[in-house]
């Protein structure tokens, strides 16, 4: 009963609610449990970027579900991060394709930048250095992802510029205005 | 220049909005196939046409239509499989952003034909900035009459929804796909039954890659007559070819299948040549899961004959000195390209985004990488080059799903056309582990 008490601390706003009442729409009666992946996208975005037990608890909430089936999606999926990150998570491209325009020249790179290693967060706490695999941007690499963009063709100067645009970036979420 | 029938308006100002689409010939498939065929007739126009699966596989699209079971009272569904994920391979993403009402067009023509009236596209989830730009095209064909209730007057409704993933290429596979679809983790079903008995939610499904979706319009507003004399006999029609790697002009371009591989890689039409002025070592044609072959083999078949881009020609000579078309994920190798490294990535892809199903798969992949990471960083043995290529043997045919024989296929191919590469790592670790160092064969036989 305590964890019950517990979850009422998580509350998806308004906006977010909406988003995940569309999703669930789509699917036929009875088969809302199809809704978890774009709800734990949602989530991520509305909770800092990571997806806690505690979120992934008000997720089985909303769907009618066992916690579990939520868990052991969110651990399947290499999208979610389970523990806190930094306020922009650099997911670098490192698969072939990308490794042969430069990836891993553009990790070591951002390494020194940031003074974190792959897997570590800055300590200005603005950046998680993660690495991922391919992301269907071969003819564009090296590149990394933040949420939802894609930056492209980076060199050590580009790079450079991102990171600062990023740190003076305010974060929004895709449902709020001005996204 | 080739002729274009995805491609042809792509970049024309506005064409992702509907008004522009439609000026330029938008959703006629739509009012052709629903106001004047018959849903058999539309899928005997695909069948006929010889289009074959775009996402990889290359089975006849028709044929896989015409197996979807009609049970009474249960609904058919179609789901597009949006995951691109393979390794090199980035054109349903190119199309999807640039053109998303070609593939809607395509997804109510095909949905008619199948008889479904609730359908899916499955994108995969880090592309969440091109559902948006799906989800905004969908609205707006819903705001015209073209999705929804009675559709153009014709009594068939539709409804489309995108649906995004979270991150697994395994949810490439169909039945992953459906079973992620479902909310659940992406492991592949065994088949039989095949979706088009028991897919989504235990119902009649077919699962088409984007591109195979997007040719359909083509198809029914000119005719499978028509198609089929475009490329070269079983390779009919054109090809969305991904082009990356170490060439001067990477990017997306439509080929009708035929092009020979060498003025595909050097002409300016296309790819424009290897970058830096440097030669080509090796190319994996048809996405990171295909066989990669050194420079005279994609070139040239082992009977000499000129190598096309088509099913046919790249796979002449087998395994041992062909390869495959696959997703047309086409990416080349400069001279300065350490196969053995490249090699490695690929293997801790396949590692990574293995399910964890089957043993083989799982235990393989993992021993793959393992092993190849000791060769690439200098502490590799002799016996490790056919121990991977007894591991790779031993995933191979044995797992539910085609992502073993995907992760085997790789280390297999380069350790039979490069093995001396392998050797040289094995014996110089020192040389081969010091910064910017490639192998070459000249200095390697010397020493």
């Amino acid at each position: 009963m305590e964890q019950t008490v517990e979850n009422k601390k998580v509350e998806f706003s308004e906006g977010a609610m909406a988003e995940i009442r569309r999703y669930i729409s789509h699917y036929p009666e009875g088969r809302q449990k199809s809704a978890i992946l774009p709800i734990l996208h949602i989530a991520q975005a509305e909770f800092g970027g990571w997806v806690s037990p505690e979120v992934m608890d008000k997720v089985a909430e909303i769907l009618d579900i066992q916690p579990i089936e939520v868990y052991e999606v969110a651990t399947f999926y290499t999208m979610f991060n389970l523990k806190p990150v930094g306020k922009h998570v650099l997911e670098v491209c490192r698969t072939g394709p990308c490794m042969l325009r430069g990836s891993d020249q553009l990790i070591e790179h951002l390494e020194n930048r940031l003074g974190c290693k792959v897997g570590e967060t800055s300590a200005d706490g603005n950046f998680t250095l993660k690495t991922v695999e391919c992301l269907a941007s071969c003819g564009t690499g090296p590149m990394l992802q933040v949420r939802e963009k894609f930056y492209e063709n980076l060199d050590p100067a580009s790079a450079d510029q991102m990171l600062e645009d990023l740190k003076a970036l305010t974060v929004r979420k895709p449902w709020e205005e001005n996204y | 220049m080739g002729r274009k029938l995805l491609t042809e308006h792509i970049n024309v100002e506005g064409i992702h909005t509907f008004d522009v689409y439609r000026k330029h010939g938008g959703y006629a498939s739509v009012e052709k196939a629903l106001k004047t065929m018959t849903p058999e007739e539309v899928v005997e126009e695909v069948k006929a046409s010889g289009l074959r699966g775009r996402g990889g596989a290359g089975f006849p699209t028709g044929m896989k239509w015409s197996f979807l079971a009609k049970p009474e009272g249960k609904p058919r569904y179609l789901v597009c499989n949006a995951d691109e994920s393979e390794p090199g391979t980035f054109k349903d993403r190119y199309l999807m952003e640039k053109l998303p009402h070609l593939l809607i067009e395509g997804m109510i023509t095909s949905s008619f034909a199948l008889g479904a009236r609730t359908s899916y596209i499955y994108i995969r989830g880090e592309l969440l900035y091109v559902l948006r730009i799906l989800e905004k095209a969908i609205a707006e064909a819903y705001a015209n009459g073209f999705l929804g209730e009675n559709i153009l007057g014709s009594g068939y409704s539709l409804d489309l929804h995108v649906h995004p993933g979270g991150g697994a290429y395994i949810c490439g596979e169909e039945t992953a796909l459906l079973e992620s679809l479902e909310g659940k983790r992406g492991n592949p079903r065994n088949k039989p039954p095949f979706p088009a008995v028991w897919g989504l939610y235990g119902c009649p499904t077919v699962v088409n890659n984007v591109e195979s979706i997007a040719t359909v319009p083509w198809i029914v507003n000119n005719t499978a007559a028509e198609y089929a004399k475009i490329g070269v006999g079983r390779s009919a029609g054109t090809k969305l070819i991904s082009a990356g790697g170490n060439i001067n002009k990477p990017g997306v371009y439509e080929i009708e299948l035929g092009v020979p591989v060498e003025e595909f890689i050097y002409s300016d039409e296309y790819c424009g040549g290897i970058w830096k002025g440097r030669d080509m070592k090796a190319v994996i044609a048809g996405g990171s899961s295909v066989p990669i072959l050194p420079k005279d083999l994609i070139l040239k078949t082992a009977n000499g004959e000129d190598r096309l881009m088509t099913y046919e020609s790249l796979s002449d000579g087998g395994f041992a000195t062909g390869t495959m078309l696959g997703s047309g994920g086409f990416f080349v190798m400069d001279d300065q390209t350490c196969i053995v490294r490249h090699t490695w990535t690929l293997a801790r892809f396949y590692h990574h985004e293995s399910c964890g199903q089957c043993s083989p798969c799982r235990e393989g992949t993992g021993w793959m990488e393992k092993v190849l990471h000791r060769i690439e960083h200098g502490h590799g043995h002799m016996h490790d080059i056919d121990l991977l290529v007894s591991v790779a043997k031993q995933i191979e045919g044995n797992t539910i799903c085609p992502l073993g024989d995907a992760a085997a296929w790789p280390v297999a191919a380069a350790i039979r056309h490069f093995r001396d590469e392998f050797e040289w790592h094995v014996k110089h670790p020192q040389a081969a582990t010091a910064p910017g160092a490639v192998f070459n064969k000249a200095e390697s036989v010397l020493a």
